[in-house]
């Protein structure tokens, strides 16, 4: 018996190689197209402060669509997320007039957040129901509780220390909500990409039978997951509720879709299983500055909805038609 | 190919445009709206436009979200701050929610107003309301005085007894009623804004009343189902319905009769209106208490403690001109 040395490559081409033909690729080339119309199309376009106003139309859609990018990939979905921002800000709200100061109103948006995502996680993870019908569910039962707390009523008058989480400037046109916004980048990214409950999120998408039997407590990850959503939610419901410096039960109403739009189209397979964070963030600039590039042009709202649509199913058919040849 | 040429010689165009109109310095006012698609926002646009014309040097921006939002509208002002037009006239989504964005515009400079659905205190530099309750109030007696020259007896047919705008309009209307001495108020009755017991509390007024001549709703659902009622009860030409209502939904009843005339605002006056003031504030005009700002056509707007003004009477709407707006709103 000869022994044969078989080496397996665990990549077949260079990084390089492999970077050119990714999604990602596609995507930074998209974002040039549109930056580029972007310029010729309006003289405003080119101006730091116009480009940093514009960065607020995707930041808090962003922040947790990192999270929902995993909850995808791990084969999940969470469509209450909008709804956890009009609980959270509520809940804030209330927390205002009571008299409490600005650390507290954080202290309490992020612990809604972080509870209404352990509800949908015990029903998911918990009672093994499917995860779509119980954020549908949860969906109209958090934004019920805003709307039955608040009516046609609405909070204002939230302190001015707490107008910096929305409104404020970190350095120069940088501002606090553009920087949280890198930092969870990097932070998702680093969870996704670099580490091991990462590895088991795209297991548990793959194939969560085979993943359970490799050892992985696949319910304790769909658990955390929708923590994660919670979490960012309301995070963003933090920003949102400063940068609107007031709460109404509407706030952040069809927010879901954008944030799953923006997942979709960051490449992340919506059946689980495959996608990356910097698809993602790639994804949030495309949608921020289309979105920013119409508004310049006092291009209808419907337009633009409409070519984000056909950008959505053209980014997604032409790498098919591309590989089918 | 084409269309990208086609694109980039548009943009070009525009370019060369945007920098020939910023020579003769037209004023850009941006007429922002709930949401685009609303009948009664276009015919606000129409009002505007009618301003710009009779100005000269203005451009009218109309734009607005798709959906309702205050959300949306927020995007709409940055992308109208970031091209530096000269001033906003909002009807809000949210009086609060586009507050800071909106102070944000006025430290760049922009004029902001808001008319129609109004902006808090601190996000504009003054309101535009449709009309005022001391307005409303004498309207709606002045239209059911002007269809029964020998007087005789009134019933006012209300919301609900909680409404605050109704109460404050029946409180105003009643103030009045001394100088329509014929006008004889017998009853005020609640039909809390539904159809079938407006229609019943209807029934019951001529029921009660034989001698009424006319029947006031001040909101929109009572003023139409009291009108199916007097149509129903074959009391068409006996008792006449007026009050607050929508063209769209009263053209049936100003044609067979059951309604001679009614009263709400007139969508494209209000546009025409706030461009005006939007005109007239960015060219220097004053915002303090008391203030006096010409607004073309409609008159002047005085501006109370609250930076708020008055537009006009209600429009008044009946058989002469129902057909032309029961299209727009």
């Amino acid at each position: 018996m000869t022994a044969q040395v078989r080496i397996v490559p665990d990549r077949l081409q260079t990084g390089f190689a492999r970077f050119l033909r990714s999604w990602e690729a596609l995507l930074i080339v998209v974002l040039v197209l549109i930056f580029l119309a972007n310029s010729f199309a309006s003289p405003y376009f080119l101006n730091v402060w116009n480009l940093s106003d514009a960065t607020f139309n995707f930041t808090e859609k962003a922040m947790i669509a990192f999270a929902m990018a995993m909850l995808i990939i791990a084969g999940e979905i969470d469509l209450s997320v909008a709804s956890i921002i009009a609980l959270a800000s509520t809940a804030m709200g209330i927390a205002m007039s009571a008299g409490f100061g600005t650390p507290v109103l954080v202290g309490v948006g992020l612990t809604v957040g972080l509870l209404c995502g352990a509800v949908n996680g015990f029903l998911v993870a918990g009672l093994k129901l499917p995860s779509i019908v119980v954020t549908i569910g949860t969906m109209s039962l958090f934004r019920g509780v805003s709307y039955i707390i608040l009516g046609d009523e609405a909070f204002t008058g939230y302190p001015e220390s707490f107008a910096f989480f929305g409104q404020g400037y970190v350095w120069w046109v940088v501002s606090f909500e553009l920087v949280l916004f890198a930092l969870l980048a990097v932070a998702f990214w680093a969870l996704q990409h670099r580490s091991t409950f990462g590895r088991a999120v795209y297991a548990i998408g793959n194939n969560p039978t085979a993943a359970l039997f490799s050892g992985i407590r696949v319910d304790r990850v769909r658990f955390i997951l929708f923590l994660l959503t919670g979490l960012t939610s309301g995070i963003a419901a933090v920003c949102l509720t400063s940068r609107l410096g007031s709460t109404r039960p509407s706030i952040a109403a069809g927010m879901e879709l954008e944030v799953v739009t923006m997942v979709v189209l960051g490449g992340v397979n919506i059946l689980g299983g495959s996608g990356s964070i910097p698809g993602v963030v790639l994804a949030a600039f495309i949608m921020g500055m289309v979105t920013f590039g119409f508004g310049l042009l006092n291009v209808p709202g419907i337009v633009m909805s409409i070519f984000l649509g056909f950008l959505l199913i053209g980014v997604i058919a032409v790498p098919k038609l591309l590989r089918r040849k | 190919m084409s269309i990208l040429r086609k694109i980039l010689t548009t943009a070009a165009l525009a370019t060369a445009l945007m920098s020939q109109t910023a020579a003769a310095e037209t004023v850009k006012i941006a007429i922002v709206v709930k949401a685009l698609g609303i009948g009664f926002f276009e015919a606000a646009n129409k009002g505007a436009e009618e301003a710009a014309k009779e100005l000269g040097d203005v451009e009218i921006i109309y734009t607005g979200p798709t959906d309702t939002t205050a959300e949306g509208q927020i995007e709409v002002i940055n992308a109208l701050i970031a091209q530096g037009v000269d001033a906003i006239a909002i009807s809000a989504n949210d009086p609060d929610a586009v507050a800071p964005t909106l102070q944000k515009a006025m430290e760049r400079g922009i004029t902001v107003i808001s008319w129609d659905s109004g902006v808090a205190k601190d996000g504009r530099q003054m309101h535009l309301n449709p009309s005022s309750s001391a307005l409303i109030g004498n309207t709606i007696i002045k239209l059911a005085a002007d269809n029964m020259p020998e007087g005789g007896d009134v019933a006012i047919l209300s919301a609900t007894s909680t409404s605050t705008n109704q109460n404050t309009w029946i409180e105003e209307a009643k103030k009045v009623l001394p100088n329509y001495p014929g006008v004889n108020l017998v009853d005020v009755v609640y039909g809390d804004d539904l159809a079938d017991k407006s229609y019943r509390e209807a029934q019951g007024l001529v029921a009660k009343y034989p001698n009424l001549k006319a029947i006031i709703a001040p909101t929109t659902v009572g003023i139409l189902a009291a009108s199916q009622a007097i149509t129903d009860a074959g009391l068409i030409g006996k008792v006449n319905v007026t009050g607050l209502g929508l063209p769209s939904e009263m053209a049936g009843a100003v044609e067979s009769g059951a309604t001679k005339s009614f009263a709400i605002w007139n969508p494209i006056d209000l546009g025409y209106a706030a461009t005006m003031l939007a005109y007239n504030i960015n060219k220097g005009a004053t915002t303090e208490a008391g203030a006096s700002i010409p607004m073309g056509r409609m008159g002047t707007a005085t501006l109370d403690e609250n930076g708020e003004a008055a537009m006009s009477d209600p429009f008044t709407y009946d058989a002469s001109n129902i057909a032309e707006f029961k299209s727009i709103f």
